[in-house]
């Protein structure tokens, strides 16, 4: 069934076309053209995953031949499924499909309809590029795809200004990264001489590559997962995306795009591996990331801006996993969360749709208007916050445990990353355990409990978005079971080149601690704001926290006024004259001055034949004088 | 007779061809004179003709291709002239300047 892989993301890629060209003449503006293709990848990844949880294992590998620029620059064009793809293509088809489904009714009426479900699949399609390449170029092909994609659906609804703002700012902040992406692709082809990531992880193997290169490669290309999944400090394009539709925010979030950054790390994780210096990093950076951003979303009074920076700190839960060796349960975290985040984003939505605000103050009171929302809400929130048993108890556990195992417990054989980071890792996530189970219990009440502040009477969504929230909300409750057992996800997802890590081990006491962080959160969340919004956010009697809080860390205003002030100030103006006098300059001159001298030249055409026969004559005498006396000699 | 002689006539031939063709107003002589020059390359092509008798006999051919083709180029120049003529009630070359910036 591997050799059907290739059609997984071609069939979106043809959706695309085929809605963009015709859509608007076909059924339903094109949508289900996108459904359809995206559900038949779904049952062929369904089958992959399948095959592979039965014993499957080996990698299946094709590639073929792209573009061949001599020996030693050839451009490979292949896929690779292996179990870490397999476990991926389940993820961004459920994802992929659930959301389409779900935009089908939640974008009805919409002016750009039939584009917007265009643009949906040519972003699953870009993922799922991602998740099969077998070579780095290639991977960086459906990274682009994701990156233009992602900027053409924040900014769907572009006629507000703001959020074509919030459009540019995404593109060019994780233009950033990428940046460092390619020249890490780079480094690592000079390094290895290949873009296929099996050779290059095979020269870092047999150290063919020297750890130099390595760890410079390592740490470039760990700038483009910053920049894609929201690391501190690019993470601020994410929060401001939340100004695209909620069916993208939820893709986005979910399943795609951000879940790219953390791929990236885990599919050329052997390369990470090998230096220690970058695993520290990441580690760090995770752990940095993963408080601010739980501290950011206690603040928030848009509910998409919780979920947002709520994101991504699970992403830097992620990301502190593979900082700490614990590449299967970073994967791991990243399949419960796909489906726990895409359930929220989709409930958040509905709930959006029934009271026609984004702001939390305006809300309230909905568990008894929406009780299905409600229902599927809770389910995510809760597993969002790590109660067991829900999957992402299970994701979260099984990295704290590899933390607390390498910083504080026995250690891990050949592990790079230092015991102090792994130490600083644990502490870090089991304070941003306890600090996501606070923002979502503020979150809940907010929203559904205490009494309703808004406008109107919400009332419950139609079945077609329902659906989709209840088959999500199963996911959520239940995806965290793949952890358990010794046929689990991190023997699916083993490589050949990776240490056998074999089934996560349960270590009660830091379950205990976890859980005890968890409800703790969720105990002090409910009494605070059990009765609905407070009067003055608590948080408030702290004035530098909170202006600190309320200005996002000032990292916001220090780009502003350090990077797209001297940019748009002194190095836009300075190019544009560049442009425009030096390059136009020269290229108008060019013309001009053709004419101007033609201005003076075109009297020698005066119509008069005998002044040219003249010239004519006089020429050939000349020519005559010259062949004899130079030439005749 | 030495082949001098009609080497200084077919050039003075010539000379009297291109001052035709130069400064002569009227079109018809401008193609008369056209014609001087031909024919004082055919006293030249002749007249080595007769010099290089034993290298080479072609001086005579390439004289009867410039008369052909000088017959043809006078038809043709006649032509023109005659059109320009009716159309324009002149045969002055020089006021017909139409070809000019």
């Amino acid at each position: 069934m591997k050799e059907l892989a290739w059609l997984v993301p071609a069939l979106p890629l043809v959706a695309w076309a085929v809605i963009l060209l015709v859509g608007k003449r076909l059924p339903d503006g094109g949508a289900p053209v996108g459904i359809l293709a995206v559900a038949a990848g779904w049952v062929i990844s369904l089958t992959i995953l399948f095959g592979v949880i039965g014993g499957a294992r080996d990698a299946y590998h094709v590639a073929g031949e792209w573009a061949a620029f001599g020996p030693g620059l050839e451009i490979p064009f292949g896929m690779t499924v292996d179990g870490l793809a397999a476990v991926l293509l389940v993820v961004v088809t459920t994802i992929s499909l659930f959301v389409q489904i779900y935009s089908v009714s939640y974008m009805r009426g919409d002016e750009r309809y039939t584009l917007f479900f265009a643009k949906l699949s040519l972003f699953t399609a870009g993922m799922l590029i991602v998740v099969v390449a077998d070579n780095l170029l290639l991977l960086l092909v459906g990274w682009e795809i994701m990156g233009v994609c992602s900027y053409f659906l924040i900014g769907h609804w572009w006629e507000d200004p703001a959020n074509a703002r919030a459009a540019v700012k995404a593109f060019l902040t994780t233009r950033v990264g990428d940046l460092g992406f390619m020249a890490g692709i780079f480094v690592l082809f000079w390094g290895a001489g290949s873009f296929e990531i099996e050779r290059i992880i095979d020269g870092v193997e047999s150290g063919r590559i020297s750890s130099a290169t390595v760890t410079l490669g390592a740490a470039l290309l760990f700038c483009g997962a910053i920049g894609k999944s929201g690391q501190f400090p690019l993470h601020t394009w994410l929060p401001d995306a939340m100004a695209g539709p909620t069916p993208v925010s939820a893709l986005i979030h979910a399943a795609t795009m951000v879940a790219a950054g953390v791929f990236l790390v885990a599919r050329m994780y052997p390369v990470f591996e090998a230096s220690g210096a970058v695993l520290n990093e990441i580690a760090i950076i995770a752990s940095i990331t993963m408080l601010i951003a739980a501290l950011l979303a206690l603040v928030q009074d848009d509910i998409k801006r919780v979920l947002a920076y709520s994101t991504v700190s699970q992403l830097a839960y992620m990301m502190a996993a593979l900082g700490v060796g614990g590449y299967s349960a970073g994967v791991f975290h990243l399949f419960t969360h796909a489906f726990f985040k895409a359930l929220l984003f989709l409930a958040a939505g509905a709930v959006i749709h029934a009271v026609h605000s984004n702001d939390m103050s305006e809300m309230g009171g909905l568990a008894r208007a929406m009780p299905v929302t409600f229902g599927t809400f809770l389910v995510g929130a809760l597993a969002l916050a790590g109660i067991a048993p829900l999957s992402g108890f299970w994701s979260k556990d099984e990295i704290l445990t590899d933390a607390w195992t390498a910083g504080f417990g026995e250690g891990v054989e050949g592990l790079a990353t230092s015991r102090g980071v792994a130490q600083v890792v644990f502490v870090a996530g089991i304070v941003t355990g306890f600090l996501t189970a606070l923002y979502v219990a503020r979150m809940l009440w907010l929203t559904f409990g205490a009494a309703y502040r808004g406008q109107g009477r919400p009332h419950e969504a139609e079945a077609g978005i329902l659906v989709p929230l209840l088959v999500l909300a199963v996911g959520a409750a239940l995806a965290g079971f793949v952890g358990l057992g010794d046929n689990s996800i991190s023997t699916w997802i083993q490589t050949p080149l990776l240490p056998s890590e074999g089934p996560a081990t349960l270590n009660l006491g830091v379950i205990a601690a976890a859980s005890a962080a968890a409800l703790l959160g969720l105990l002090l969340g409910t009494a605070l704001y059990r009765r609905g919004l407070p009067e003055r956010e608590y948080l408030e009697r702290l004035p530098p926290v909170w202006t600190t809080l309320q200005h996002k860390y000032y990292l916001d205003d220090l780009y502003e006024r350090g990077l797209v002030r001297a940019v748009t100030g002194a190095l836009a103006p300075a190019t544009y004259w560049f442009d425009q006098r030096l390059i136009d300059g020269a290229v108008n001159g060019a013309g001009l001055g053709t004419r101007r001298l033609a201005r003076g030249l075109r009297y020698v055409q005066s119509g008069q034949a005998q002044w040219y026969a003249a010239a004519l004559f006089l020429g050939v005498v000349g020519i005559a004088v010259v062949v004899t006396q130079l030439v005749g000699r | 007779m030495p082949l001098l002689y009609p080497l200084v006539f077919a050039a003075f031939l010539f000379s009297a061809g291109v001052y035709g063709v130069l400064a002569r107003r009227n079109a018809v002589m401008v193609l008369m004179s056209i014609e001087l020059m031909l024919n004082a390359v055919n006293v030249n092509l002749v007249a080595f003709n007769a010099y290089l008798r034993d290298q080479l006999v072609s001086g005579q051919v390439f004289a009867l291709f410039v008369i052909a083709v000088a017959a043809a180029e006078v038809g043709i120049g006649l032509a023109i002239v005659l059109l320009i003529f009716r159309n324009r009630e002149t045969v002055n070359i020089d006021e017909v300047d139409l070809l000019r910036w």
